[in-house]
């Protein structure tokens, strides 16, 4: 069994109002089999022992299901493997790299303020959610299966952008802090479902303004998001969601005809 | 879910359409600018011919110049905003940060862009107010550059024998193709024109495009070095030109 010391640059924050600083950690004994959490989880228990402040990091399945783990790892959101988590990143793989020396970030955006070291607050995704996510028409009892019929291909791309887990790298990922891809995946998956289509104009609508309001960045198109994210969902998304935005905005006749809430 | 009274230009998709529309006129006007200068090479007779006849048709030069500064000043105008607003979106940057995906055109477009407005303002000076700039009749004062109001072939053509013009026209027109490299494609992403049976033209396009431009573009300092293209002895008089 291989095992190395490993020289580590964490990013320590005490809390959202402290500067922060990077801070040169050790690791020693890592052993090849360690996941990359295990390997932190290792060293927090000697700055335990030695009465220091461990580093804090969000972590939850360790399945690379639940999209808690977050960081940025020698310049990688979630690790230098494709399509993986920090939690599916394993010592071997950063043996095979080379790496001696690993400097871990968290994700840097204005609008996930960091909560402490390596933790950062990621509300603002739910925010997004919370603005037009869902399907709010009363379903009934459970339809059969297939009653509503939908082409496998329309369903497959519905579940290649419904595998979204809400980690947000792509906003760490992407030059402007811009949390398009996880909008347009969540836009997408219900834009392409019958029963997503009732609300589709109005959903995109509040979705991207709030995107908007939560100071996100916009859309360059660099692409760094789609090959960031760990179920690899594409911005042909993205692509879909501005179409859809433009023809809720210009074309669609939906509120303009409608009753004024007000009134 | 409450649906707000939004406009397109306030959200950020709606400003990057806004960019894709105005770079689309501003392509097409690019492409348009240059088969026109391409008649420099069917002689100076017809280039001159077809500047007088740009000339003769005042209110589509008009119509068609008003057109060109609404598209630059939209295009120009929603970058600074939407650069703005990136900008604030991550004032930390990381320590360390691989690109994956990105490439040098995306990553340049605020370079690229400025200079080529630089460019533009340089090339109108030149080109389009250029006699009238300096009192003694020369181009941006360089010693036997004259201005020929009604010989702009040879304004053209005299000019690529001098560096100070050739080297600002070399760097507009290459940070040109950089620009469009990126933009062409970024364009259909942006008003979402995608489908995976056309999507891998997209880059094609814009590969296609920028070169040809670039080509087209820089081949005519290239023919004036050479010696292919040469000052003209003719005579024109042409007053709509003056």
């Amino acid at each position: 069994m291989k095992t190395k010391t490993i020289k580590l640059h964490v990013w320590r924050q005490s809390g959202p109002n402290d500067a922060g600083r990077f801070e040169t950690y050790t690791a020693e004994n890592v052993t090849e089999h360690m996941s990359f959490l295990e390997m932190l989880d290792d060293l927090n228990e000697k700055l335990i022992a030695d009465g220091k402040d461990p580093i804090a990091f969000d972590h939850d399945c360790r399945e690379g299901i639940c999209g808690m783990c977050s960081m940025v790892i020698n310049g990688y959101a979630h690790g230098p493997d494709e399509r993986t988590t920090t939690c599916q990143i394993h010592m071997r793989h950063v043996f095979d790299r080379g790496w001696d020396e690993v400097w871990i970030e968290p994700w840097r955006a204005t609008s996930f303020p960091i909560r402490k070291d390596l933790i950062v607050d990621r509300t603002a995704l739910d925010k997004i959610i919370q603005a037009g996510g869902y399907i709010s028409i009363r379903t009934g009892s459970a339809r059969d299966a297939n009653e509503a019929p939908i082409p496998k291909p329309i369903a497959d791309r519905a579940f290649d952008a419904a595998t979204c887990i809400g980690c947000g790298a792509c906003v760490a990922a992407c030059p402007n802090a811009s949390a398009s891809l996880f909008t347009a995946a969540k836009v997408g998956h219900l834009a392409l479902l019958p029963q997503g289509q009732a609300e589709r104009m109005s959903r995109v609508k509040s979705m991207v303004a709030t995107m908007d309001e939560l100071g996100f960045g916009g859309c360059t198109n660099h692409g760094e998001c789609e090959k960031a994210c760990p179920k690899g969902i594409s911005i042909d998304f993205i692509a879909s969601m501005n179409r859809d935005l433009l023809k809720s905005l210009v074309v669609d006749r939906g509120d303009a005809e409608a009753p004024d809430e007000g009134a | 879910m409450a649906t707000k009274a939004l406009t397109l230009y306030d959200t950020t998709i709606g400003k990057k359409a806004v960019m894709a529309a105005s770079g689309i006129i501003l392509l097409g006007f690019t492409l348009g600018h240059l088969s026109g200068n391409l008649k420099a090479y069917a002689g100076p007779t017809e280039f001159n011919e077809y500047a007088r006849w740009l000339r003769t048709m005042p209110a589509l030069l008009w119509g068609a110049r008003l057109a060109l500064i609404f598209a630059f000043s939209a295009h120009i105008y929603s970058a600074f905003s939407l650069w703005r607003r990136n900008k604030s979106a991550r004032p930390n940057r990381y320590q360390k940060k691989v690109d994956l995906a990105t490439d040098y055109a995306a990553k340049t477009m605020y370079l690229s862009g400025p200079i080529l407005l630089f460019y533009v303002l340089f090339h109108l000076v030149h080109l389009t107010f250029g006699g009238q700039l300096f009192g003694d009749g020369t181009i941006f004062g360089i010693e036997g550059y004259t201005w020929e109001a009604s010989n702009p072939y040879n304004n053209l053509v005299h000019g690529f024998q001098h560096w100070p013009i050739v080297i600002p026209y070399v760097l507009g027109n290459l940070a040109l193709g950089v620009h469009l490299f990126h933009g062409i494609w970024s364009m259909f992403q942006s008003i979402g024109a995608n489908h995976p049976r056309y999507n891998q033209y997209r880059r094609d396009l814009a590969i296609m495009l920028a070169a040809l431009l670039t080509i087209g573009n820089l081949s005519f300092p290239i023919a004036v070095m050479a010696g292919y293209l040469e000052p003209t002895t003719l005579r024109f008089n042409f007053p709509e030109l003056l």
